[in-house]
């Protein structure tokens, strides 16, 4: 399938909430969509004609320094294709669309999202931590994170986090 | 005679219960014995395998890798290894790619081995476990053999691997896969294993019509790998999207059958993964034999000095592990070090998927039907 007739079909559905095509740097493709556009991209391309994206591979949150964003890889089994798409959000208030409803995957995936980034998705079942502690401080793979010194009176140990670099 | 009256019950299983292979807890909604819901709580092993990638250089993330699935390390560094090499457009040489499917495929056995042995404890059979220590115990010789560790290896390099293969290794692999699988008097480790389980009529009573999970639900639920198989899909990365050298090789995907019960239950998982071994085993004598044809090389040759992938530039790559699907996300911002690596691990997406595959069964299956999902607590936490 290609990329470019994807992102027509879906520029011509959608219009200006499509943002834009990636198809040199990034592997897969990837198409950047508005945030609060995303569910209803990905549910046009759950039932994309010819290439239904029936599995979600995995979704990532991603920090930029200056924005967070969420990104999925989907998979077309009837049309053995791949696409990455992304939503870019803002640091404070950070929300894009849930997709758990397409796609049962997303909720772990987006718990860990929301546990590691912060970012809220919009219409998630039940929107907890997946790793973490539920009453942990901050967002830890934020690129401004600063670890507390202490949780529940235990110090966290940061010496070995300095030796790393 | 009066309804009994029952509530919903609340049971917790784990995180030191010793059928979660590892620490994982469970908490069980229960109506009288029978599951109607399981929250998985997990992240008692986290070790912020994400951050620390953040932190370090390329090269360097390798050996953390073999500590996310430990079971199957080589796997591990393989997948994540190939991602970079993509990244960076890097051809590898093909003596190396003979080395990676040889250890690789040894690992995927020894992995499988350890599943083996662990269900046949979850279903109350504490022998099988020992027979299959014998044998994982050979692999790991191997691996010792090869680069000196037996556990976790940090074999496999950007652009090579570690060391080359030693003296004696091939003929002492070809043993192996003899005693194994291919010798003809029914006295192969394969047949032993099949005598002392498979066939087992507790065994087949406590897991066939287990644990059923449909193929249109396994794809909506992330789920990969020998389990996405059992449910009667025909999918394995290693033939629907070749990459290594897995093209030259002569081998079938096991698919479910329902053989003892329905198709997708547990039955079926561990079916496939007995002939999943079988199918390794062939791969890696293939391999062998092939490699005598191929053009001996210095396995470090071709390991870059630098890694530095384009600024920008990122992938998503995925490979079939023994547990299922591995993907890696990779961004690069250019520097030595990634800006961002996200981990897809299979057993995260296997374990999200137990509610559904647990629900109206009693709690003594729940225990089987992990047991079937082969779930790595190390991968699942990172």
């Amino acid at each position: 399938m290609d990329i470019n007739t994807i992102f027509k079909d879906l520029q011509d559905a959608f219009g200006e909430k499509i943002l834009a095509l990636d198809a040199e740097k990034s592997s897969p493709e990837k198409i950047t969509v508005k945030p609060d556009a995303l569910l209803e991209t990905v549910s046009f391309l759950r039932k994309y004609a010819d290439c239904p994206f029936d599995s979600l591979l995995s979704l990532s949150g991603v920090d930029s320094g200056e924005e967070l964003a969420a990104v999925l890889h989907l998979y077309s089994n009837q049309g053995a294709c791949t696409l990455a798409v992304e939503a870019w959000t803002e640091r404070e208030n950070p929300e894009i669309d849930s997709v758990a409803s397409v796609y049962k995957t997303a909720n772990w995936h987006e718990r860990e999202a929301y546990d590691m980034y912060g970012i809220v998705f919009n219409g998630h079942p039940e929107l907890t931590r997946m790793f973490l502690a539920d009453d942990w401080e901050g967002h830890p793979l934020r690129k401004d994170y600063v670890p507390a010194d202490y949780w529940h009176g235990m110090p966290i140990p940061k010496e070995l986090s300095h030796k790393m670099k | 005679m009066a309804k009994i009256h029952s509530e919903e019950m609340f049971i917790n299983m784990g995180p030191h219960h010793p059928s979660t292979h590892g620490v994982l807890q469970l908490k069980l909604h229960t109506d009288g014995e029978i599951v109607t819901k399981i929250d998985p709580v997990i992240g008692y092993l986290h070790r912020t395998f994400e951050k620390h990638a953040e932190n370090l250089t390329y090269p360097q993330i390798i050996p953390f890798t073999d500590r996310a699935d430990y079971i199957a390390a080589m796997n591990n560094n393989w997948a994540y290894v190939m991602a970079v090499e993509k990244l960076m457009g890097l051809e590898v040489p093909e003596y190396i790619e003979y080395l990676r499917v040889i250890i690789g495929e040894l690992n995927r056995i020894a992995s499988h081995l350890l599943f083996y042995g662990t269900f046949g404890l979850d279903s109350g059979a504490f022998t099988p476990l020992l027979y299959s220590f014998r044998e994982r115990e050979k692999i790991l010789d191997l691996f010792e053999m090869t680069c000196g560790a037996r556990l976790l290896y940090n074999y496999m390099w950007i652009g090579g691997v570690s060391h080359d293969l030693p003296d004696g290794f091939i003929e002492k692999t070809y043993d192996f896969l003899n005693d194994f699988y291919f010798r003809k008097d029914g006295k192969d480790a394969i047949t032993e294993f099949n005598q002392l389980l498979t066939g087992n009529k507790i065994f087949i009573e406590r897991n066939a019509d287990v644990g059923v999970l449909k193929p249109e639900d396994a794809v909506n639920l992330g789920v990969t790998g020998p389990a996405l198989r059992a449910t009667g899909m025909n999918w394995d990365l290693r033939r629907n999207t070749p990459y290594s050298i897995y093209d030259r090789f002569e081998w079938d995907v096991p698919v479910g059958k329902g053989l003892y019960g329905t198709v997708g239950d547990n039955m079926d998982r561990y079916l496939i993964r007995m002939d999943e071994m079988i199918e390794s085993a062939k791969i890696v004598k293939q391999a062998l034999d092939q490699l005598a044809g191929v053009e001996k090389v210095d396995v470090q040759a071709a390991v870059p000095k630098r890694v530095k992938p384009d600024a920008g530039k990122e992938i998503y790559f995925r490979a079939e592990n023994p547990r299922g699907e591995l993907g890696f996300y990779i961004k690069s911002d250019g520097s030595l070090k990634p800006s961002r690596l996200k981990m897809r691990s299979p057993a995260f997406c296997n374990l999200s998927a137990l509610s559904e595959m647990a629900e109206g069964w009693m709690v003594s299956d729940v225990v089987m039907i992990l047991g079937s999902l082969d779930i790595v607590l190390g991968e699942i936490d990172r």
